[in-house]
């Protein structure tokens, strides 16, 4: 539409506004009011909106030229957001018109999602009504606190002062309940043009800002260059010979030089370089919200979805946390059913834990007893990740404190992170190995001159199944088999283990996996294939081990009729109790898996 | 970091989201200004290099300049360029004078289609922006389309805090605007700042006229103007008060032409 009419200075970023409210209450004649009374429509566009009036045989309307949609005019409705250049004396603004209507919250949340501050619209005749509350609560949730509430078509109730203080009164009560305060109550005519730009007579009981001096006073949102440095990994290229880590300062700064951090992995390096492409000079440092490039001093596997930081800021890691969400989905968000988790760039699946509170939005009532929500309400919950995310606390670092939700093809809902408390054993466990393998002190042969030397990555095979299924044959095959073919095999039995590491322990098997688990990560260190055994009994053993052992690959084998889990290798009894042909067949898994590579590998 | 640098940003955002998740995509490379600072932002995105295909439609009507510098810069720049004509409507004797919105339909849509369908592309990254017109200023950043390349402005996805639609069932496609929140005055500052090579037909002729908007020789007007070059079309643009694609005769052609065209598959 316009970017027209003398500008201001080029420097100064654009203000993005967000005008929202009950459908009917005026926000698309507003909008439509400020571009004209600033100047700021293109010549002709007017004249185009009002030609179709008189194609259509309707009276010409601001909300026309915004509602440039057809089905937008027939209804009378806004549909979808639009977006609406125009300034003030001050400074640029982008106004997002999102539309009132029930059935277009998604298009509301849209619109706001992206907005500094938000004008909150209510008709005086009609009052308070469910979009206005149910808007309220998603601008809380999306972390807009820069509010001003609009009291439109004055006119309809003779600019009666009750009607304006009976509505604020009510409103702000409302507001409060969320902790948002809204900055000012501006009784308007949006159609007539009272206190948009100016002050009009009508009212002379008002003695607050108009609308455009309201929005003049709304102050930008500083970029988060004072927060901790976070960076969700993007994409890895290898375009040309640097091997350049893609992606977005969320928040804080890098610069080169710094020692990073990737979660969940918790793997290390520094940074070497910050590419760019076509600019004066190479960057040494970047900020907040630049899109940048860096390579690492060091050849570590670093994939989309890891977080970067620095050593002594990092982000929490866990499969659990507390959430506020709300729902735009057609289907319900209920307990049982698998989402997608997109938390920056990290993509896994999840389900709902627990239901803490269901709530409708548009009234802020409980919805006892209810575990699911439906499109359009809210609910206070635990959400469980079936692999290890890494997010803060919105209240800390908005941008990676916040999700969506993906049901199917579809973004259904959003949400923040509200806590994180580590209860589990898992969550105490996984913050012991990150403290470990930070203080860990590195051997200067580096992981892949070990593996160039032995041919083969180290791993650990965990082969699982019930007593009496063949395991421990199979796993002393496998290690004859391995070390035959000229590989570091071992096969770390729990039973020395326990003879000599564990024999001060009675009977914690909590205690003494996570010492199997040590003493396996020590081989894996030092480049050998491990081979263990567990009992199929004994799951959370497996899940410790896991966590234990990373960053190194864990290979489950399970011999078993009814399989458990997710296993890499599954063996039937039978298949089991040839142990040559299964160890064989284990061996070929662990070559396509690039992990036995043979000795003229070269990396 | 200013205006400009922000919306760099944002765009080279979206151009990685993109090359992430979809295996066979493609950017429409128009010769216009609006596509080839999308394409430098890709040069940016990619450190230099443009990991995805280039597709031109040629609709044979094109101002013969526009083919050269295609040609010129693909070359240049190392593109892989991929022309798609609708040979067969062309053969048919379609041009213009059957009807604007027939003719746009018949040489770009299906054009379009054609060239999607023999390459299997399954996103396509396109330069419009929310302030050349109405309907899109509606879209969104990832914008999903139906196997006859129907656009459903009346249900589209939810987009926030940089999630877009990255998954989609079979028979659609989808389109990715990186430059969505961009202006005609941003394009041409950034185009000033950036020094990006441009096609010439923008600047003024020694008898005042030139270009605000490129498309077929037959259904694009020239403006008024002076300015000559980058500089002055800035300065044009701050004191514009007419719509960009003003000279854009499938736009004025009635109403609802553009929204029609749109939900059918135009870009």
């Amino acid at each position: 539409m316009g970017n027209n009419g003398s500008a201001p200075d080029l420097s100064t970023r654009l203000m993005r506004m967000v005008i929202v409210g009950h459908v009917d209450h005026g926000k698309s004649t507003l909008v439509g009011r400020l571009l004209s009374d600033t100047g700021s429509l293109p010549e002709g566009k007017l004249d185009f909106v009002k030609n179709i009036c008189d194609q259509q045989g309707k009276t010409f309307e601001f909300a026309f030229l915004l509602d440039a949609l057809q089905e937008e005019q027939e209804q009378g409705i806004t549909i979808d957001t639009s977006q609406i250049f125009f300034h003030t004396a001050k400074r640029k603004y982008v106004i997002i018109d999102a539309p009132g209507h029930k059935e277009f919250l998604k298009n509301m949340v849209t619109g706001a999602a992206d907005a500094e501050a938000a004008l909150l619209l209510i008709d005086a005749k009609e009052g308070v009504q469910e979009q206005s509350r149910r808007h309220g609560y998603i601008l809380k949730l999306l972390g807009l606190t820069q509010v001003a509430v609009v009291i439109n078509k004055m006119d309809l109730v003779g600019y009666d002062e009750n009607v304006y203080t009976k509505i604020k009164t009510e409103y702000s009560s409302f507001l409060e309940s969320l902790g948002v305060e809204a900055k000012e109550f501006i009784p308007v005519s949006a159609k007539l043009g009272t206190n948009i730009a100016e002050l009009k007579d009508e009212m002379p009981w008002y003695k607050g800002p108009t609308v455009l001096n309201m929005l003049d006073q709304f102050e930008k949102k500083p970029r988060p260059d004072h927060l901790p440095f976070r960076f969700p990994v993007q994409d890895v290229y290898k375009f040309d010979e640097r091997r350049i880590i893609a992606g977005r300062v969320e928040s804080g700064k890098l610069k080169v030089g710094d020692r990073v951090i990737f979660s969940p992995s918790n793997k290390q390096a520094v940074v070497k370089t910050i590419e760019a492409w076509s600019v004066p000079e190479q960057p040494t440092f970047a900020t907040s919200s630049e899109s940048i490039g860096f390579t690492l001093d060091e050849q570590i596997f670093v994939e989309r979805g890891d977080v970067c930081t620095l050593m002594d800021e990092l982000p929490i890691v866990s499969t659990t946390f507390d959430a506020n969400v709300f729902w735009m989905g057609q289907r319900n968000l209920e307990k049982g059913r698998k989402f997608t988790i997109k938390l920056n760039t990290q993509e896994v699946e999840c389900e709902v834990h627990e239901f803490k509170k269901a709530i409708d939005a548009s009234t802020l009532e409980t919805l006892t007893n209810q575990d699911y929500i439906a499109k359009n309400d809210v609910a206070e919950l635990t959400l469980k990740t079936r692999s290890p995310v890494a997010f803060d606390l919105f209240g800390s670092i908005a941008t990676t404190g916040r999700f969506v939700l993906v049901d199917e093809y579809d973004v259904c809902g959003g949400g923040i992170i509200t806590t994180y408390t580590p209860t589990t054993h898992e969550d105490k466990l996984r913050d012991e190995v990150r403290t470990r393998d930070f203080n860990w002190i590195k051997s200067d042969i580096k992981p892949e001159e070990r593996a160039y030397r032995n041919g083969h990555r180290a791993a650990l095979i965990l082969i699982t199944g019930d007593p009496g299924s063949g395991k421990g044959p199979l796993a002393r095959k496998l290690e004859h088999s391995l070390f035959q073919n000229n590989f570091q095999s071992y096969l770390l039995d729990r039973r020395n283990v326990n003879l000599g590491v564990s024999a001060d322990l009675r009977s914690s098997e909590e205690e003494s996996a996570r010492r199997l688990g040590e003493v396996a990560k020590l081989f894996l260190d030092a480049g050998h294939v491990v081979i263990s055994t567990s009992n199929a009994f004994h799951r959370e053993d497996q899940e410790d081990l896991k966590l234990l052992a990373n960053p190194y690959q864990v290979i489950e084998v399970q011999v078993s009729s009814k399989p458990a889990g997710e296993p890499d290798i599954l063996l039937s009894l039978d298949e089991a109790q040839n142990a040559a042909e299964a160890s064989s067949k284990i061996q070929n898994f662990l070559k396509e898996k690039k992990i036995l590579m043979g000795h003229n590998y070269s990396i | 970091m200013d205006h400009l640098d922000e919306l760099e940003n944002q765009s080279i955002y979206i151009l990685r989201e993109a090359y992430k998740n979809f295996k066979n995509l493609a950017m429409l490379w128009s010769i216009g200004k609006d596509s080839t600072i999308m394409l430098w932002l890709a040069r940016k995105a990619f450190f230099g290099h443009v990991p995805i295909p280039l597709v031109h439609i040629d609709t044979t009507f094109k101002i013969p300049a526009m083919i050269e510098y295609r040609d010129h810069y693909a070359k240049e720049w190392n593109l892989n360029l991929v022309v798609g004509t609708n040979q067969k409507a062309l053969d048919e004797g379609m041009n213009h004078e059957k009807g604007r919105i027939v003719c746009c339909e018949a040489l770009k849509t299906q054009g379009l289609q054609l060239v999607m369908e023999e390459q299997g592309y399954t996103g396509l990254i396109l330069g419009i922006r929310r302030d050349e017109e109405g309907t899109r200023a509606k879209e969104r950043y990832f914008s999903p389309r139906d196997k006859n390349f129907e656009w459903n402005f009346k249900d589209q996805p939810p987009e926030l805090w940089d999630q877009y639609k990255t998954t989609f069932s079979e028979d659609t496609h989808i389109r990715i605007h990186p430059i969505l929140h961009w202006t005609e005055l941003n394009v041409w500052e950034y185009i000033l700042r950036e020094k990006i090579p441009i096609i010439d037909l923008y600047f003024a002729t020694p008898e005042g006229k030139r270009y605000r908007s490129l498309g077929c020789a037959p259904c694009t007007g020239s403006i008024d103007s002076t300015a000559k070059n980058v500089e002055e079309i800035v300065e044009e643009l701050k004191n514009a008060k007419t719509a960009e694609r003003s000279g854009r005769a499938q736009d004025q052609e009635n109403t609802y032409a553009m929204q029609k065209l749109r939900a059918r598959g135009y870009m």
